[in-house]
């Protein structure tokens, strides 16, 4: 199926990024074996796909994006962007974090886990990765400023982040994602502390700044209404081991670009039975395909 | 390249931009007294500076009832009056004051004599003191800041100094004290190194905690952004680990305090830490008094300098971003 994203354009359905075979183990410690977080996952991401992994916790969703991102060197197949191997991050990648409060857990010592930088207030956030690449004061501030428009962030670019509500931490780190112009945008679990009122906002937000920025997306969830709302491509993951069981193209995403009105999408008849559909997959009620 | 052109520039701007950070948080904190409320539970919320100010004003009260009514001979225990005479007495305020009024030609008199304590001012003891324990200080931050962040980033540095500075951290420094002496002498050289061990543990290690606090994911989006490993190291971690550095700042010079009558107690002509020794040996408990009173007075109002510090230069710290 082709992606709906603009028909005619042929550039739409360019691959830009390609995993084939993509197997992720991490060695066991002491007591517990190896754990095999990806299996086997072919993945091709065409131009402008919006591309939404959804699965329980712990099927590798995090795992697949680090992956992608280049965090992770994966242990068996390979990674392509635009042709050429995966070797570490760079800005073509630009990643959006999970936003998890309080303190995390992986490390001996007690820390928050966040991704903007709280000593720069949200225009130097913005900004930041432009400054490192050496781009004139006057020319990075400008695109900064375009992309917190963007994100309807342009009257707090003086502020501290660390004085801003979740939504408006994650609508900075968009923005510092996009100020790059990546080709890709990886968002790990984006709205995930977020109340179910900014959610359904962000999830607008996002969908509009996509369509407008023309980015290849791969986003994750385990939001099922999300991820049909948003998605162009739905990719249902299972655990142990971490892989993609089931593929859908989805439409809900260009009504809603198309007449807005977002709640009316989310209560039709054709979106609540592919709710179910997803929900008892991944309950387990059916077998998977793979 | 850009990043580096006008450091100076870059970092007034930044100065500003905390200043501005800071000013808000004070101005906002100012009308929101209804937070205490909201945090119901929270640990340590509210005030509690004027329940200091109680706390102090009640230690002083019951000394002065304590001596006033002689509960306790004043050998044990000096009323306050006699500890600020003795403070008059060997700080030479009133000499000194005689000769700035002469000075300003006020009057005309012969200053009366004013020898101190042990050959030395109040003034002089204090400041003598005051430049081992700093001197001492500023190389450890020196070394132990730099020491600490190699550390909490690469594994050669912490393999090769977390030994060391584990086994001799726990040490009593008046356990090494003899040896800093045989080594390096009875002069200034040997007070000063007892000083750098107190303060360059904490430094070394909070660095090293500072380094190991910044998020990966923080580290991640910067290489995602175009960061080279330099970068990262320079914009990212050494950033994200300015709170605990300072943190590590504060305590070592606590230490450094604490280190200090073991550091004078051998062949030093001027210091606090020598004047509290020699009056115990006279049984002058009043400038024991004064020589702790002086010591603690300095290293508090240091920590409130380093407080204010924080509150001005990492007022993330302890906030989710
Ligand atoms: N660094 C790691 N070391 C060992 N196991 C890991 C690591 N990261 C993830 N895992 C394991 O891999 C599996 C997938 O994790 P993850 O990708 O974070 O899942 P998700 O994001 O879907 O919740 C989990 O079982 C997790 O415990
Ligand atoms: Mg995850």
């Amino acid at each position: 199926m082709m992606s709906r994203t603009t028909k005619g354009d042929k550039k739409a359905s360019q691959v830009v990024l390609n995993l084939e075979k993509v197997g992720v183990v991490f060695p066991g410690n002491l007591g517990s074996g190896d754990v095999t977080a990806l299996k086997n996952v072919n993945l091709a991401m065409r131009d402008r796909e919006f591309i939404v992994a959804l699965g329980a916790s712990g099927c590798g969703k995090t795992t697949l994006l680090n992956v992608m991102a280049g965090f992770i060197k994966p242990t068996a197949g390979r990674i392509r962007i635009k042709g050429k191997e995966v070797d570490g991050p760079s800005k073509d990648r630009g990643v959006v974090f999970e936003d998890v409060w309080g303190p995390g857990k992986d490390r001996g010592v007690v820390f928050q886990k966040h991704a903007l930088l709280p000593w720069l207030n949200v225009l130097q956030n913005t900004a930041f990765g432009l400054k490192l690449q050496g781009v004139g004061e006057r020319e990075r501030l400008k695109i900064s400023r375009d992309n917190l428009d963007l994100v309807g962030l342009k009257d707090f670019e003086q502020h501290p982040v660390f004085q801003l509500s979740g939504g408006m931490q994650q609508r900075v780190g968009l923005a510092r994602a996009l100020t790059s112009n990546p080709d890709i945008l990886l968002m790990d679990e984006p709205l995930g502390a977020l109340d179910a009122f900014t959610r359904e906002t962000m999830q607008e937000l996002i969908l509009n700044v996509w369509h407008k920025t023309h980015k290849a997306v791969f986003f994750i969830t385990h939001s099922v209404e999300e991820a049909l709302f948003m998605a162009t491509r739905l990719i249902v993951m299972s655990p142990r081991p971490g892989r993609i069981t089931h593929e859908y193209e989805l439409t809900f995403w260009k009504d809603f670009l198309d007449r807005g009105d977002a709640r009316k999408i989310k209560s039709r008849a054709d979106f609540i039975k592919m709710r179910e559909t997803v929900l008892s997959i991944i309950h387990g009620e059916e077998e998977p395909e793979l | 390249m850009n990043t580096r052109q006008k450091p100076a520039t870059n970092f007034l701007r930044n100065l500003q931009i905390w200043w501005f950070a800071f000013l808000g948080k004070r101005i906002r904190s100012g009308d929101k007294k209804a937070a205490v409320i909201d945090s119901y539970g929270a640990p340590g919320r509210g005030k509690s500076g004027l329940i200091s100010v109680i706390t102090v004003s009640i230690i002083l009260l019951l000394w002065w009832l304590s001596t006033q009514q002689e509960w306790v001979p004043p050998l044990f225990l000096p009323s306050p009056y006699i500890v600020w005479q003795k403070f008059l007495l060997i700080s030479c305020a009133p000499t000194y004051w005689q000769e700035f009024q002469n000075f300003l030609g006020l009057t005309s008199s012969t200053p009366t004599e004013c020898i101190g304590f042990n050959d030395a001012t109040l003034w002089q003891h204090t400041i003598a003191s005051l430049k081992r324990v700093f001197t001492a200080f500023v190389i450890a931050v020196i070394f132990g800041v730099p020491i600490g962040i190699s550390m909490g980033m690469s594994r050669i540095p912490r393999g090769v100094f977390d030994p060391p500075i584990e086994f001799y951290r726990p040490i009593p420094p008046l356990a090494y004290l003899p040896l800093t002496i045989i080594w390096f002498g009875i002069g200034d050289l040997a007070k000063v190194i007892l000083i750098f061990l107190a303060c360059f543990a904490p430094l070394a290690l909070n660095a090293r905690a500072g380094v190991r606090s910044v998020s990966i994911e923080q580290i991640h989006a910067a290489y995602s952004m175009g960061a080279s490993p330099t970068q990262v190291i320079w914009h990212v971690v050494l950033k994200g680990a300015l709170p605990e550095i300072l943190t590590g700042m504060r305590v070592a010079i606590a230490f450094g305090w604490t280190t200090l009558v073991a550091a004078e107690m051998v062949a030093a002509k001027a210091g606090i830490g020598v004047m509290v020794l020699n009056a115990a040996r006279y049984l002058a408990t009043d400038i024991v008094f004064l020589g702790i009173i002086v010591i603690g007075l300095i290293a508090y109002s240091f920590d409130l300098v380093m407080r204010w510090v924080e509150r001005t230069f990492v007022p993330w710290k302890g906030k989710a971003a």
